[in-house]
């Protein structure tokens, strides 16, 4: 069916950029070992900058998950670490990573294996199972960055630790790259992480406004680049160029859902291999997801960064991103993003494969309900393993919570 | 014998005890997991208790949890939810795994047990950077109950908890020790009555009775070394008491066990000499690791092996709860680790109930009959001869 024009303006022309960015970064990684760079594995919410500043490619699972589920080859790849003896309940990135690391197989034809691996907990305790593994596969040095769940605040002795941690962590790099760490590059690098984090929360704020130019499922693809090169002038110079699309699109008015008559916040992690499909569930609503909680927490502790002294401050922000505080933190940056995006309603993903993220949704699902009123509903799967998912039983549900939306009529919007 | 009739009659209704210890005017304090700082709670003069959850309907933690959480973290919830600890006057979560992380802000948002305490312990147990946090962590939970109890833990209240302790844990590893030499001195059933009772019994009155019990069992050692193949279990809580039954009928013995309920709880001693929080500390620094924690990325194989091979073990149960993620992490390569010491190995999944007995019977007698006989040769303990029986 030949795409119509409105279809052709929606979409995106900086996705083009964007995939040549990522395969340029991908085949810089796999050929690392012909360019004497080393690798490091390192977790999606991990202190990236430090690897930046000492020439380190940064490579992440967490992205090569996202990948291996976009691409529907995630039920394969569990299932050959179930084979192995991995729980069918634990977390599907690391299922299916876990099985690619040891065939090779998975996109791309597996990622490049890491002189290092840096793991931090600051997003969940399954990284650290998942890169012990990876530990004993590869036999390379495996460094902890230990950032102390904030439940209710940042304790004074865990401010003090984890800061400590940073100083080790300069002298584990410095320890397997054998050289001194440039501490004026890293204020650079900060610097250029700072100002990412700037340009990510700006293209997320364009959708805004009404109608909104983009989709937290747009999001989700232009996530990758700062997760993944976070701290270089790459990511800089792209988002730039993104957020001048968005400028346009909404002075032109071309939204991202046609004739978009609802506004929902998504959140959790997406379900990789349902990106289209949900989408196009919601829009057939006329229903955009205009925000999401997953991709906002890219650029969430940003109030925590000096940018004059980035190693110090650091610490805070990396110790104090969405998933590593108390559910009723995470409910007050749920409301915040209800009132910013004037949404209508609130889906979660309960997602088999993170617990951290999906435990305590039915007590925020309950406090949006009361301080804000708003409709929610609940989605679940495993988020790149396609054997979980029920596609009628999401449809059944999508459909009554879009009903009740329609009842109730859209927001009256004051939004921009 | 009278002392362990006492033991089995507090394990069977823990709640029961810790009632009557109210009702006497003590506050009891509760937790669910192993890196509680028991000593500092019970150097307040507050009485430390080991909660287990409810074993029976969690429906009522629907509200909150989804069905892929454990059932010790929906059975916790529960409990407190149906009233079932109105005994407690105050909780502490000590950071393990990622559910019971949630579980205490759930708990924190929708229970009321009066004091209620986070004790974010360092995830990794190496270097000097998280040595030096888990003091400082450990030193603010005891302002924290201080300042909300309003009352002072002195450096000689602390000393003599710890001596308290060290006494307590040194029994039981003895107790353990001996069980491992002459399985027949003990039933698996009345062993797991022993620890579960010693997580939740007046300190004091503990300590008093276990070296009496030990001096009971020493007198009873010979001629009772039990029959069956030598087991051990691996895994995080167990509430079944059941398990040690149902494996004694298919032919074998429990005689070590690496359990959040058992030698990782008690396992180590407290240095008695210098600063006392900071001892506390170095226990909890170096004991055996819960799989949320990092020792290394070995440590648990080398450490699991190492009490099998000691302890003459002819094969392992990992006995997990279903959802449990470190421990489910963990399996693939503890069980390479074993295959690899030529100990065989077998998982058993549950939730809150035991699968039907005939099924779980079924599934042990089939592990067991296939253990190689002359295999734990290491094994020189009196058992030599159970065995072969």
């Amino acid at each position: 069916m030949p795409q119509t024009d409105a279809e052709k303006k929606r979409k995106f022309r900086s996705a083009r950029r964007m995939r040549e960015i990522m395969t340029e970064y991908y085949i810089e990684a796999k050929t690392a070992d012909q360019t004497g760079k080393k690798v490091a594995w390192i977790t999606s919410g991990g202190p990236v900058e430090p690897l930046i500043a000492m020439d380190v490619i940064p490579v992440y699972p967490e992205n090569y998950g996202a990948m291996i589920g976009a691409s529907h080859m995630g039920g394969d790849l569990c299932a050959k670490a179930e084979a192995l003896g991995y729980s069918t309940d634990l977390c599907s990135y690391a299922r299916a990573d876990i099985a690619c690391a040891l065939e090779d197989g998975g996109p791309i034809g597996g990622l490049p294996k890491p002189d290092m691996l840096v793991c931090c907990n600051n997003i969940c305790g399954t990284v650290m199972k998942w890169y012990e593994i990876q530990a004993r596969l590869y036999d390379v040095p495996l460094f902890i960055f230990d950032t102390p769940f904030c439940h209710v605040d940042f304790a004074e002795e865990a401010r003090r630790y984890v800061r400590t941690q940073i100083d080790e962590y300069i002298g584990f790099l410095e320890g397997v790259c054998k050289k001194k760490f440039d501490f004026d590059r890293s204020m650079e690098v900060g610097r250029l992480s700072l100002k990412g984090q700037r340009l990510w929360q700006d293209v997320l704020d364009a959708a805004a406004y009404r109608p909104s130019p983009m989709t937290a499922f747009d999001a989700f693809f232009f996530l990758a680049l700062i997760v993944t090169l976070r701290g270089t002038d790459k990511v800089v110079d792209f988002y730039t160029e993104l957020l001048e699309e968005m400028k346009e699109r909404v002075s032109q008015g071309i939204s991202a859902v046609e004739n978009e008559r609802y506004r929902l916040l998504w959140d959790n992690l997406p379900v990789w291999y349902r990106l289209k499909w949900l989408s196009d569930t919601f829009a057939a609503h006329g229903a955009c997801l205009v925000a999401d909680t997953y991709t906002t927490a890219w650029c969430g502790s940003m109030k925590y960064i000096d940018e004059n002294n980035f190693i110090d401050s650091m610490a805070e922000a990396y110790t104090r991103i969405y998933l590593n505080i108390g559910v009723d933190e995470m409910a007050k940056t749920i409301f915040a993003m209800i009132d910013k995006y004037e949404v209508d309603g609130l889906v979660m993903h309960s997602n088999r494969s993170c617990k951290p993220y999906s435990f305590g949704q039915y007590d925020i699902m309950r406090m949006v309900q009361e301080k804000k009123g708003i409709p929610c509903m609940m989605l679940e799967s495993h988020m790149v393993d396609e054997r979980s998912f029920s596609e009628s039983q999401t449809l059944t549900r999508i459909d009554a919570f879009m009903e009740v939306i329609r009842q109730r009529g859209p927001r009256a919007g004051t939004a921009r | 014998m009278n002392i362990l009739n006492e033991f089995i009659e507090v394990a069977g209704d823990p709640g029961a005890y810790a009632r009557r210890i109210r009702a006497s005017g003590r506050s009891v304090i509760g937790y669910y997991c192993s890196y509680a700082p028991e000593e500092i709670i019970h150097a307040a003069g507050l009485h430390p208790v080991r909660l287990f959850g409810t074993g029976g309907d969690s429906g009522i933690a629907d509200r909150h949890l989804q069905a892929y959480c454990c059932s010790l973290v929906r059975g916790a919830l529960a409990e407190s939810l149906t009233g079932g600890l109105d005994y407690l006057e105050g909780t502490v979560f000590p950071h393990t795994c990622d559910s019971i992380q949630r579980l205490s802000d759930i708990w924190r948002l929708n229970t009321g047990h009066g004091f209620f305490a986070d004790v974010v312990l360092p995830v990794k147990l190496t270097g000097e950077s998280a040595r030096q946090y888990l003091i400082d962590v450990l030193q603010r939970f005891k302002r924290d109950l201080e300042s909300y109890f309003g009352l002072t833990v002195t450096e000689e209240s602390l000393r003599s908890s710890i001596r308290t302790f060290n006494i307590i844990r040194s029994c039981l590893s003895e107790i353990y020790e001996l069980k491992s030499r002459n399985p027949g001195i003990l039933t698996g059933g009345e062993l797991f009555s022993i620890v579960r009772a010693s997580m939740v019994m007046d300190r004091e009155v503990l300590r008093d009775r276990l070296q009496a019990l030990l001096g009971e069992l020493r007198e009873r050692v010979t001629g009772r070394d039990g029959r069956g193949r030598r087991l051990m279990l691996v895994g995080n809580a167990c509430n079944h008491p059941d398990v040690y039954d149902l494996i004694e009928r298919s032919g074998g013995q429990v005689v070590w066990d690496d359990l959040c309920t058992g030698t990782r709880w008690f396992s180590g001693a407290i240095r008695e000499e210098g600063d006392p929080v900071a001892s506390i500390a170095e226990r909890l620094f170096e004991r055996q690791v819960c799989p949320s924690k990092h020792k290394s990325p070995t440590a648990r194989g080398e450490h699991i092996a190492a009490q099998a091979r000691e302890h003459g073990v002819e094969g392992v149960i990992f006995l997990y709860l279903k959802f449990c993620d470190p421990h489910s992490f963990d399996y693939p390569y503890l069980k390479g680790y074993l295959k690899d010491a030529g100990i065989p190995s077998m998982l058993l999944e549950i939730e809150d109930r035991l699968p039907p007995e005939g099924q779980i019977l079924t599934r042990i007698e089939t592990f067991i009959q296939m253990l190689v006989p002359g295999t734990g040769a290491a094994f020189t303990g009196a058992s030599q001869t159970g065995r072969e029986g």
